[in-house]
């Protein structure tokens, strides 16, 4: 394995460049290191006008996801040795608007997903203070994997609906409704309907399944699309029923 | 994501408040889909052709259509029919249509098991065997109607 690695990294400054350039350094290669800590290198030791975003380095708050040689990744569990002997190329997330550097705007995902109302919706219950919503392992199992969700947006950079259709709710927000409508504690799923069974909610998806590839935490946000597409069109249908039969 | 998040590019606890105040002047780079973002992945090609296979499925219900047609007005317009349909064209166009309807019910039948989530006995019936029961249920749907056009009936 040779000592060094070279990063080709995209730089956007918006007060100077019209668009974003390629930049490289030359950082060193270690078996351990992850793209990130090729950054946070080039950051502390060669050019610290370099931004991005980061926090935890463990795969859990979803703030480093780029775009390494090509694919949507937490720059935090990609590991550099993969890419020997290089170069590796990291860009910022697609498919958003790009604020500097490798730093995405992410207001339209933060607007769209308290429209799914991701949290539990009690209507039978004043408050949860004191109340205990007791759920046996199967119904954890139900809803378990769409909770492992951590709002990195990989999902939204691998969508070409997306890309194409910046209106569509997204992967992520539908699965983490997903993740409370199919939750036994919550009473929320109707409300939620309005959202979700529309043009620019489940039925703008055409199932690319790129969103499931590219999750960095085994959620399948196409296979909970799908599962509500099928909900949806049944509750449809169910609707033209005599009210006593539905 | 976490709160916590923070930019590698903000600000330094020493730099003075009213500097922090000053917001930096706020441009995004929107970046353009290419136009041709659906040769980058196969997975994205795949999906394309499938979503164009559709065209080919309505082909083949206006090729039903004109068939049904052409039995409904007598013999001479059934054979006329027939050899219309004998044509080098249309037999290519028939041939490149089956090609995409079989691409379309292929992963319509690998979609099942993502939309249906079965339970049997309490534990949930494998995706796997979703997926055949599909299949399975396509391949005896086709052998009757085989079996009924080569005059089994």
């Amino acid at each position: 394995m040779p000592d060094t690695i070279t990063l080709q990294v995209a730089r956007y400054r918006p007060d100077t460049d019209a668009a974003p350039t390629m930049q490289e350094y030359v950082v060193p290669l270690r078996q351990e290191w992850a793209v990130l800590d090729g950054l946070n290198y080039i950051k502390d030791q060669l050019d610290g006008t370099l931004s991005f975003r980061w926090s935890c380095r463990m795969g859990i708050c979803g703030s480093c996801g780029m775009t390494v040689d090509g694919d949507p990744a937490l720059t935090c569990g990609t590991f550099l040795a993969d890419y020997a002997p290089g170069p590796v190329r990291v860009e910022p997330l697609a498919n958003f608007p790009v604020i500097r550097d490798l730093v995405v705007g992410i207001d339209d995902f933060m607007r769209k997903l308290p429209k799914v109302k991701p949290w539990l919706v009690r209507e039978d219950e004043p408050g949860v203070a004191d109340v205990e919503f007791l759920q046996t392992p199967p119904q954890l199992d139900e809803y378990q994997q769409y909770s492992m969700c951590i709002n990195c947006m990989l999902c939204y950079a691998a969508c070409p609906v997306y890309a194409i259709e910046p209106d569509f709710l997204g992967p992520a927000a539908i699965a983490l409704a997903q993740r409370y409508n199919l939750d036994s504690r919550d009473q929320g799923a109707h409300q939620r309907m309005d959202v979700l069974a529309t043009a620019e909610g489940v039925w703008a998806c055409t199932y690319v399944g790129e969103c499931t590839s590219a999750c960095p935490k085994g959620v399948d946000p196409a296979g909970a699309i799908q599962r509500y597409k099928l909900t949806a069109a049944t509750r449809t249908l169910r609707s033209f029923l005599p009210r006593g039969e539905r | 994501m976490s709160e916590l998040a923070r930019e590698s590019s903000m600000q330094r606890p020493h730099e003075a408040p009213t500097q922090r105040a000053v917001p930096a002047q706020v441009r995004p780079y929107r970046p353009r889909v290419s136009r041709f973002w659906w040769l980058r992945r196969r997975s994205y090609l795949l999906f394309v052709l499938r979503e164009l296979s559709s065209v080919f499925v309505a082909w083949f219900v206006v090729y039903l259509l004109l068939l049904v047609d052409a039995v409904y007005q007598g013999p001479d317009p059934y054979r006329r029919f027939l050899e219309w349909s004998g044509r080098p064209w249309v037999l290519v166009l028939n041939m490149v249509a089956l090609a995409f309807v079989l691409l379309h019910a292929i992963t319509w039948f690998n979609l099942a098991p993502k939309a249906m989530v079965l339970r049997m006995q309490g534990r949930r019936v494998p995706a796997r065997l979703v997926a055949a029961a599909h299949f399975a249920a396509w391949g005896v749907a086709s052998g009757v109607v085989a079996w009924i056009v080569l005059g089994g009936l």
